[in-house]
């Protein structure tokens, strides 16, 4: 499998999330500059955090703007897998792939804590090495996470089982304690913990693991299905 | 615009305004042979600036060690760097931005972080990790809270978006920092030991480039600025203001460049801007260096070469490039979207010379004002030490043991830290709240270790000791992580030099750093001096602060502050002597209202084997957590790791000891370690060899602290009640929201 890490100027996890990525799956991870306009060489796409140029307008912003996030779109809506992690999720609301917003911290300050998660669902191809339910910890390190979407959208969210995970202790005031969503085709991803710091044991958790690994072998049981043809498989 | 002529200039005095004292502009009259004007006159005075030329501390500041095998690069440079082996090395140094922050604070600290971030990357260095010293004044002060929010969010607001973990560092509060605030920024980088850079302009012809931002007319004399006695009257434009996305694209496109060999030298735009650092790297050649102004990129019009020359505008970098190889750095900085201009050209005429418009605007021998900058032996008076008192022991110690670990400076610091990225980069294996950060490396099964320390109560009360002290405790750091410690870097901030008891302040605490120094094998490879810290000629207490560096081989044999799970049989045990004194003790401050009695014991050759000590217990996985006593003394150091491991203990003092003395005394030299009790054996005699005192002093266990003397019990508090003592100290100043669980807790106490 190959995976893309797109490198926005202002990204700032983009090695680690490629790191983790080769380190979990084995599989190529390359960096990819923003100012790519073709991505249908990779199986799945990663938009990283950090502060894409700046992030000084809104957190996303400008990035939505810029050839990558184009194709991100349509390798999207080909089913390939896209997962954005904090900056990376910041800019999958911008750019209308996920519903919703992402407002600064209700405590109105920068946060970044080992943090608890629950798994809301073990059924996409992101998260189907977690149990239901289960309590997985996995750092933040945002300022911008408060995730708001108006009542009806929330609603079906969780009726359509698309928030993949909840913080039982809500860090940022989040609506409905939502940390991370799927659209509604469930390969797209968005959330504000930082899976790739949490895949060794001096990490002090390994539970990012089991994202990439379920990533992983969607694909490879997707097979063709996934990219070559741009089927979607969800 | 019309400029004030050279005879203006000494006929009205204005040199005084630009920073130059009379003599030393009778002396710039004798090096130039003629009378300078206003360009030269300005460049003059910040170049000889007690910020730039260091000439009240020069003298003293030899006195460091700066060698040792482990040392690539002591210094003089952007940078110290020291070899952790495998051929990799370690670049790193701390820098005070005490009087931005004292009036502008977030861009005050936020600006710091960004110039100490250039340093290093200026070496060719990787930068992995960010730490910081403050200091403030206490926090029922509005103003002060001000600082302290504004100050930690600038740090943040700086380091998080260049996606650099700040990783350690410390907080204290002290009446003696009102109104003149300290903080310090340290960075570590990683490079090859065989890829070092440096700021030197040498190959005559070779053309030199600014790089980086636009030059604008902020910070102008910002280092005139920063050796002014009252800050409060100066002008915020004085104050820079940083821009970390640009400091991140900088970072990136200069690391390119170093890599594809075509840099000569390279040097950070810091205070005095283009004139510090074209003079600089002209004078580390021998060489000269001749700029045309006009081609300088600006974001403003109409600026002056006065004003394009002191500008302090963040984020730009000086290089010089090998002749031929300009292309390189076009293609990379277009690609970053940054400016790149080709500025001028390396001579050897070993002149600073300035064009603009077709003239020559300056023109200066480059070791006048660099190399031949006053040096000042300035008058340090006698010794005296401060008042003797004698330190009550009537406070009820289960009283001053709250008291202690909610006093800011001990509490957590958790409201600090969680507001800083601490694992981006994802190698952050040790964090804040240990004794000292780990840094992963990559690639080998290694960490750098990392720690910054000192307490001017301490130095205040002896400043020899005090100085030793300060080393002491943040090798002492090192070592307790289970880290071989390599050398040091340090921030001296002190009062007016003026002032001959400020300069035997200085002059002792310097030449105690330097015995600690030699005494536990840790060179001084980096520094920064900030003088005339005071406000309205009261100085603040003198205050060292100490960033060392060590390196742990395989991370398996770290150490934390805290047992993760304490299980059925860990006990603690005392590492060093029993003391009694209360001497320097946070404790007598806080019953003296102020410093008290002398600084607390310290023994050298007592340090240095402890340190060997804990490196061989570390490295033979004999300890589940050590914790280094530090203020408050054993009592704070046990609560700590109580707090931190979720189980409480019971002490048994000696019946011939002063309770008091015993839980409370910061001598130095002493560590408190947990241990399974199959390793009990062990640690005895490894402790014995190194004719370390080891004492069992409890066990972890149950949910309370309870101290007992002679059958009797002196104090019984529950491990629930230190918690949120010392967990709600700092975020019960801020109204900012907390955890409902957080507020609940907070019991009326009426």
């Amino acid at each position: 499998m190959k995976w893309a890490v797109i490198v926005f100027p202002g990204s700032n996890c983009d090695r680690d999330a490629a790191a983790a990525i080769r380190d979990v799956t084995g599989d190529q991870a390359d960096l990819v500059w923003h100012d790519q306009s073709d991505l249908s060489r990779y199986d799945a796409i990663v938009l990283p955090g950090g502060f894409s140029y700046g992030d000084y307008l809104r957190s996303g912003a400008i990035a939505r703007f810029s050839p990558a996030v184009e194709a991100v779109k349509r390798e999207a809506e080909r089913g390939k897998l896209v997962l954005g992690i904090c900056n990376g999720f910041q800019v999958l609301t911008e750019s209308h792939l996920l519903p919703g917003a992402l407002l600064r911290n209700d405590n109105l300050q920068f946060r970044c804590e080992m943090t608890e998660l629950v798994v809301a669902n073990n059924q996409s191809p992101f998260t189907s090495g977690y149990q239901l339910g289960e309590r997985i910890r996995v750092p933040i390190a945002h300022g911008e996470g408060r995730y708001v979407a108006d009542g009806d959208l929330v609603s079906a969210l969780e009726s359509s089982n698309r928030v993949a995970f909840t913080y039982p202790h809500n860090p940022n005031g989040s609506l409905h304690d939502i940390a991370g969503i799927l659209n509604d085709k469930g390969n797209v991803l968005g959330l504000m913990p930082h899976p790739e710091r949490a895949v060794t044991e001096w990490m002090d958790s390994l539970d990012g693991r089991r994202m990439f690994l379920s990533m992983h072998r969607y694909m490879k049981e997707a097979g063709g299905l996934v990219g070559a043809n741009g089927n979607a498989n969800s | 615009m019309l400029e004030l002529t050279a005879t203006q200039i000494r006929d009205e005095k204005i040199y005084r305004s630009l920073g130059l004292t009379d003599a030393e502009y009778d002396q710039v009259i004798a090096k130039l042979g003629r009378l300078p004007n206003y360009v030269e006159a300005g460049i003059f005075g910040v170049l000889w600036s007690e910020h730039c030329s260091y000439k009240s501390s020069k003298a003293h500041l030899r006195k460091f060690p700066t060698t040792g095998p482990q040392v690539l690069q002591g210094p003089g440079e952007n940078a110290g760097v020291v070899d952790i082996g495998d051929g990799l090395a370690v670049a790193f140094k701390m820098e005070s931005h005490n009087h931005p922050s004292a009036v502008e604070p977030f861009q005050g600290a936020a600006t710091g972080v960004g110039g100490i971030l250039r340093d290093i990357f200026t070496m060719g260095a990787r930068p992995i990790a960010f730490l910081n010293s403050l200091r403030f004044g206490p926090l029922d002060d509005a103003r002060t809270r001000y600082l302290f929010e504004q100050v930690v969010a600038g740090i943040g607001g700086y380091g998080n978006c260049v996606g650099i973990p700040t990783v350690a560092g410390e907080v204290q509060f002290s009446p003696t920092y009102h109104g003149n605030p300290l903080v310090n920024a340290m960075c570590v980088g990683l490079l090859q030991s065989d890829q070092i850079v440096t700021g030197t302009a040498t190959g005559v012809g070779n053309p030199v480039f600014v790089v980086g931002a636009r030059t604008g007319r902020d910070g102008i004399h910002g280092a005139t600025f920063a050796s002014a006695e009252d800050p409060h009257e100066k002008e915020r434009s004085a104050v820079q203001v940083g821009d970390p996305f640009l400091g991140k694209l900088l970072m990136e496109a200069c690391l390119e460049l170093i890599a594809s060999g075509a840099v000569v030298g390279i040097q950070d735009m810091g205070a005095a801007g283009l004139t510090s650092s074209s003079a600089e790297m002209a004078s580390r050649a021998g060489g000269g260096i001749e700029m045309v102004l006009d081609d300088v990129p600006v974001r403003e019009t109409e600026m002056t070469p006065y004003e394009m020359m002191l500008s302090e505008s963040q984020e730009r970098m000086l290089v010089v490039l090998e002749r031929g190889r300009e292309e390189v750095a076009f293609e990379i900085f277009r690609r970053y979207g940054l400016e790149v201009a080709n500025v001028g050209r390396v001579t050897d005429d070993g002149r600073l010379r300035l064009l603009f418009k077709g003239e020559v605007v300056a023109d200066m021998p480059v070791a006048a004002l660099v190399d031949e900058a006053p040096v000042y032996e300035r008058e340090a008076a006698p010794w005296s030490p401060v008042v003797a008192h004698s330190i009550p022991t009537d406070l009820a110690i289960a009283e001053a043991w709250m008291k202690l670990l909610a006093h800011p400076s001990v509490a957590d610091k958790r409201w600090v830290y969680r507001q800083y990225d601490t694992s981006v980069r994802a190698s952050t294996v040790l964090g804040p709240g240990h004794d000292a950060a780990l840094v992963k490396v990559p690639g080998v099964d290694k960490a750098v270790a990392m720690a910054t320390d000192g307490n001017s109560r301490y130095v205040y009360l002896n400043p020899r000791r005090g100085g030793q002290i300060a080393v002491a405790e943040a090798v002492r750091n090192l070592a307790t992580v289970g880290a071989k410690p390599l050398a040091i870097t340090n921030c001296l901030n002190f009062g007016n030099p003026e002032k001959p008891e400020i300069m035997r302040q200085l002059s002792d605490a310097i030449e105690g750093m330097a015995q600690a120094c030699e005494a536990l094998g840790t060179p001084v490879v980096s520094g920064n001096v900030s003088l005339y810290n005071e406000t309205r000629g009261v100085d603040i207490q003198p205050t060292p602060v100490v960033g060392a560096i060590g390196v742990l081989d395989g991370i398996g044999h770290r150490v934390p502050s805290a047992p993760k799970v304490a299980g059925e049989h860990t006990s603690l045990w005392l590492l060093g002597r029993e003391d009694e004194s209360l001497d320097g003790t946070l404790y007598g401050e806080l019953v003296c209202d102020g410093p008290a009695g002398d600084a607390p014991y310290l023994n050298l050759d007592e340090e240095a084997r402890l340190h060997q000590l804990l490196q061989q217990l570390s490295s033979q996985s004999l300890l589940e957590a050590a914790h280094d006593v530090s203020e408050g003394g054993i009592a704070v150091t046990l609560a700590e790791i109580c707090i931190g491991s979720g189980r409480g203990t019971e002490l048994s003092l000696p019946a011939d000891v002063h309770a008091h003395g015993w839980l409370f005394s910061e001598a130095q030299g002493r560590v408190i370690v947990a241990v399974q009790a199959a390793n009990e054996q062990a640690v005895q005699r490894l402790a014995a060899a190194a004719f370390v005192p080891a004492k069992r002093i409890g066990v972890l266990e149950g949910a309370e602290i309870r101290v007992r003397q002679s059958g009797k019990t002196l104090a019984t508090m529950s491990l629930q009640a230190l918690t949120a003592a010392y967990e709600e100290a700092i975020p019960s100043f801020f109204n900012t929201l907390q955890p409902t669980a957080t507020i609940t807790k907070q019991s009326s106490g009426q």
